[in-house]
This record gives C-alpha cells, structure tokens and sequence, in this order.
C-alpha cells in the first residue's frame, strides 16, 4: 500500500529499520572523536567554536544541543512540541503531512529534529551549526525540523547531513519548516555528504513575511543513490528569497532537486541558482519554478549543466509562471561541456589538459553565495572549495 | 632560442601556414607584420602547441630540443609564454589566483607576491578577486594578460596584438612592461629574453626597439628585415609593395 502512494517510485520505507541503538550524551566525546573528520566536511566543527549554538544528531538520538548565545533556542524538536504548547501552529503549516509517503511517514514516525528560533530582534553573531549523522547500516532516520526567525531577528545556519564511513545504505527523511517573521532574515547552508546506497528524501517548506529575506544554500558533491527534493519558499510583501544549489553527481547518483519560489506577495523577490556537474553515469534533473502572483515581483532563475561524460545524464526544467500582469520573471538555461578555449588558455599557463579540466569545473562549482555575512561566506566557499579539490 | 624549420600547419584540415621559416635568437626581440587572415595567430599558437594547430611537416625547435610532439603545458614548461588578444572568460577562478598559477602556485590564496604585481600594473586588489577576463575592459585585458606573463617569466615571449585597442595611457605602461619582459631595458649583452609580437599598426614599436620585423601574406614569411625600414615601407604602401620592395633587396629569410 506504502508503494502505491509513492509517486517518484523512490525508496521504499519497508526496507529500512527504525531501530535505533540508543546513544547517550556521555558518549559525546567518544563519539565525536570517531566522527570527527565527517561532522567537520559537513561543517560541523565538534569544538563550536565561532558558533552561536550547536545541534547534533545520531541516528535517533538527539546529543548535543548547546546554546552560545542569548536570545537563541536550539532544541530537538520533540522537546520543543513539548515546552511550547503554540509550537503546534507550526507544525505541518509549511509543509503538509499528507503530501507523499515519506511525509506521512515523518509525520507517524518522527525521530526528533532539530528546533532552532531567534527571538525578536536578536541577530546571531557567528552561525548556528546542526549536524544530522546515520551511523547504523539499514536505518531510516525521519527527521522533522523547524526553524523560526521572530520578528526583527537574524538567524545563520549551517547544517550538514552524512552517514559513517561503514554505512553502505540508509534512508534520510527530513522535513523542515522555515518561518521568516516581519523584518527577518534567515540563511540557511545544507551541506549533504552521502553514500553511493544511501536514498534521501527531504520536504521543504519555506515561508517568508514582510520584509523578511531567505538565503537558502545547498551543497551536495558526493554521490548518492537516489535524492530528491523540492523545497516550497512562499514570499510575502516585499519579501526576497534566493536558492542556490551546487550539485556535483558522479558514479550511479540519481538526483531530482529544483526549487519553487511562490511569489504571492507584492513586491516581492526571488532568484533561483543552480549549478550542476554530472559525470560517470549520474541522472540529474535540475528543476525550478518561478510563479508570480502578486502586484510588481520579479524573479530570475539561472540553471546551468556541465557534462562531463557520455553516459550521464542533465535534464534541466526551468518553468514560469504569472497570474498577473505585473509579474517579471525570467530564466536561462544552459548544458554544455568544458569549453576547449578555457582548457586551451590555462594549459598556456602551465596546466595540463587534466589539471585545466579540474581548475575549471571547481569554477563552475564556485558560486559567490551573495547575502552572507563575511566570514560565513569565506567559510561557505572554503567547504566548496575543499570538496571540489577532493572531486580528483 | 626558437628555430622553426619548413613549417606545415594545418587547422580543421586546412592549411594555414606553408613552409615556414623563423629563427629568433637569444635576447632578439622579432615582430610579425601582416594582414587580417594572413596565419600569424596560427603561427603563434602553433608554436605553443595548441592541439588544434596541427603540424603537417617541418619542425620546431626551442632551446636545442625538437618539441613539435610536445603538449602545450609540456612547451610552457620549457619556458613558453603568451599574452592572448581575445582570451576566453573563466567563472569562478579570480585573476589573482591565475596570477598564482602562471607561478605554479595553486594555493588559490592571492599572495603578496601577486599583490605587488598587480599594482605595478594599475590593479586594484579588488580587480584581483574578479573572474579572468569576465567584463574586462580592451585595455584591462591587454594589461592582465602581460601580468601572468610576467607571474610567469618566460624566455620566450609570444604577444598577440597587445596594442591593439589600447588607449595612450594604458599604451605606455604596455610598452613599458613588455620592455622589461624582453629585456629590452638592459644592454643587448645581457638580454636572455626572447619575443615575438604580432602587430597590425607596428604601434609598440614606438615604445620599444625591435631586432627584426617580418610580413607575413598568405601562411608565409614573405620578407624580413629591419624593422625600422619595412614599417615604413608598410606605411607608405601597404603589405604587398612593401613585400615587393624587400624581395629585392631580401635581409634573411
């Protein structure tokens, strides 16, 4: 019957075990120590430093959530449901449980998540880092997370998602609801490092109020049987939202990811940044909507594929939509291969053919993430830079 | 330094250079004259190896050594370098990493060395951080390609029309810099440089002195002489008089 439901004959729930060995929190150390290198290349640093708060969670069990700053709340989201009887109005409204198998699985079988919210007006001066790890072979982890930025308020988040070295295959679900209130503003960095068998499915649901920004960046380089998501961001009056993702697919990675950008308020604003590499035998479907539906907004979608071998695959859908007349939207798209003049002018510089070909795909994968603070963006582009080096 | 012997060259199967001789001497500094299509872009690419420029017949000699079967990163290497006149857009490596490459530094950190560089050649640090060659002006590109070559310091230097399109300010720092990547700065005793510009107006020649100039028509050499007298001839009679001219009275082939 789950089957049935599932309409991206994607994962199928049934082969995966929700029992979890339990982790206890003075396990910590050991467990940081073991994971140290995997949490750090998903940019989770276990010392937290230059962190405004820490979130890490193994397999089922919630380890560490560590606040470093006031006006700051960092919680699972199980415990959160619990200390704030209003949280319920949340929960589900950005994303509906009913919306395919793997939501109402979350929704019947939620292991934890995280909680993260700044309260009004505070602005978070280093990023919050949340890390969600599958340590245990066979395990579906279905993670709910919910992030609130109050009005006035400034939230940075990097998140990362990986598997131990040992895990050949897992299920990752998680859905997450981000709410922007008046004034505020999020940006959020996913940083996805899986295994060659494990499948992920994450259901995003982004809401942003007046006034309020959402830069939402993702990263995903190493390959990964079959992930696919579809984050939702709804922009209110005068709201703006970015998406940007750097997808570099190799080996036998199945990769379905786009965004949609709702603009239903005025004024509004939205660019949607796609970049992907696809190699070996990799099928990626780079997908992304644009829908004006409220007085003067405007948005741009830029989606650009770099090929690399003959038996991948890049199917590109950039789709727009208005309903009224004053909507500006607009869109390029473009597959292509390394172009030879590029190769040709660095091996004029030194470079072999090989080294030409790597210095340049790690370009392509180098997007300036705009709208970050500084020193978070030098951080973003550090981790881009250093799994891009590893590409060879 | 250079010694290209019954050059054949072909592109996409045509042929675009025929039976091509040049010598360049150590510490000469030569300039290739000639029409629009007349093959001396070829001839420079050809000379660096580009995989598309390929060699039918004859050889190339660079310091002793025939590396007509050389890759291009192989001759680079040997101590080959060139300035583009339309080099390509590359997103996401910044100029001052190029910089850094044309070193063999792949640190991608813009070090101090490049700094220092770039301002000698009006770079700001922020021009550093921008994508080679994306939204650069004429005059911007003239002035980076000759920053890598000089982050590069080759013995051999090929320069694409570097004056051309370049404004009167921009022109006398140009001159200036590629003085001194061709040693022209220093007594001809002491000259190892070596250099080969392509220019269609001869304009460089008036910010340094040259050894030689050659007019190339149709994928050949077809005079070489003093530099001063066939711009000249140029000048008064375009290409083919001066070819007529200089056959004549014909200095070295």
């Amino acid at each position: 019957m789950r089957k049935g439901m599932s309409e991206d004959n994607g994962p199928d729930i049934g082969k995966y075990t929700l029992k979890a060995e339990k982790h206890n929190a003075k396990d910590l150390p050991e467990i940081e120590d073991k994971y140290k290198q995997a949490f750090l290349d998903v940019g989770y640093d276990p010392q937290g430093e230059e962190r405004s708060g820490s979130f890490l969670q193994v397999d089922h069990s919630v380890l560490c959530s560590k606040v470093m700053q006031e006006g700051v709340e960092i919680m699972s989201t199980t415990d959160a449901l619990e200390k704030y009887s209003w949280l319920s109005d949340y929960l589900w409204h950005a994303v509906a449980p009913e919306k395919d198998v793997y939501t109402q699985q979350v929704d019947r079988k939620q292991t934890h998540g995280y909680f993260l919210r700044t309260l009004p007006g505070v602005k978070t001066t280093y990023p919050l880092q949340s890390c969600l790890f599958i340590g245990q072979e066979g395990l579906s982890q279905n993670v709910h997370n919910i992030v609130i930025a109050e009005e006035g308020s400034e939230l940075h988040i990097i998140t990362g998602c990986s598997v131990a070295e040992k895990v050949q295959s897992a299920l990752h679900l998680g859905v997450s609801e981000f709410y922007i209130k008046k004034n505020a503003k999020i940006t959020f960095t996913m940083i996805h490092n899986w295994a060659p068998e494990v499948e992920v499915r994450p259901r995003s649901g982004i809401i942003v109020e007046e006034n309020g920004v959402f830069i939402g960046n993702y990263v995903c380089l190493n390959p990964v049987k079959d992930l696919q998501m579809y984050p939702v961001t709804y922009c209110g009056k005068n709201a703006r939202a970015t998406s940007q993702s750097i997808i570099y697919a190799s080996k036998d990675s199945k990769i379905d990811i786009g965004s949609k950008m709702v603009l239903s308020g005025e004024n509004s604003r939205a660019e949607i940044i796609s970049r992907t590499v696809a190699t070996d035998h990799a099928d990626v479907t780079a997908r992304g909507i644009l829908s004006g539906s409220a007085p003067n907004v405007k948005a741009h979608l830029e989606c650009i594929g770099l090929m690399l071998s003959d038996t991948a695959r890049i199917y590109s859908v950039p789709e727009l939509e208005a309903t009224v007349k004053d909507a500006e939207l607009s869109h390029e798209a473009a597959v292509g291969r390394i172009s030879e003049e590029e190769i040709a002018y660095l091996t004029a510089r030194g470079l072999s053919e090989e080294e030409a070909a790597g210095a340049i795909v790690r370009g392509f994968l180098n997007v300036d993430i705009e709208g970050l603070p500084p020193a978070l963006g030098a951080q973003v582009r550090q981790m881009i830079r250093m799994s891009a080096e590893a590409l060879e | 330094m250079l010694e290209i012997r019954s050059l054949d060259l072909e592109v996409d199967g045509r042929p675009v250079l025929k039976d091509l001789n040049l010598t360049i001497k150590e510490g000469e500094s030569h300039v290739l004259l000639g029409p629009n299509g007349s093959g001396k872009t070829s001839l420079l690419l050809g000379i660096l190896g580009f995989p598309k420029y390929k060699v039918t017949g004859g050889s190339i000699i660079f310091k002793g050594e025939d590396i007509t079967g050389l890759s291009t990163a192989e001759r680079v290497k040997l101590g080959m370098g060139i300035a583009f006149q339309h080099p390509p857009v590359i997103r996401g490596i910044k100029l001052g990493e190029m910089v850094d490459l044309c070193k063999g530094d792949t640190s991608q950190q813009i070090t101090q060395q490049t700094r220092t560089l770039a301002k000698k050649l009006h770079f700001s640090d922020e021009f550093l951080e921008r994508d080679v060659n994306a939204g650069f002006s004429g005059g911007e590109i003239k002035r980076s390609e000759i920053m890598q070559l000089m982050a590069q310091d080759p013995d051999f230097v090929m320069l694409d029309e570097p004056d051309s399109g370049v404004d009167i300010e921009n022109m006398e720092l140009i001159g200036d810099m590629i003085g001194e990547l061709l040693h022209r700065r220093i007594r001809p005793s002491k000259r190892t440089a070596s250099g080969l510009i392509i220019t269609h107006l001869a304009t460089i020649t008036n910010y340094i002195e040259v050894d030689w100039a050659h007019v190339m028509l149709n994928g050949m050499i077809a005079c070489s002489g003093n530099p001063n007298r066939i711009i000249s001839d140029i000048m008064k009679g375009g290409y083919k008089k001066c070819v007529r001219e200089c056959q004549k009275t014909m200095d070295r082939i």
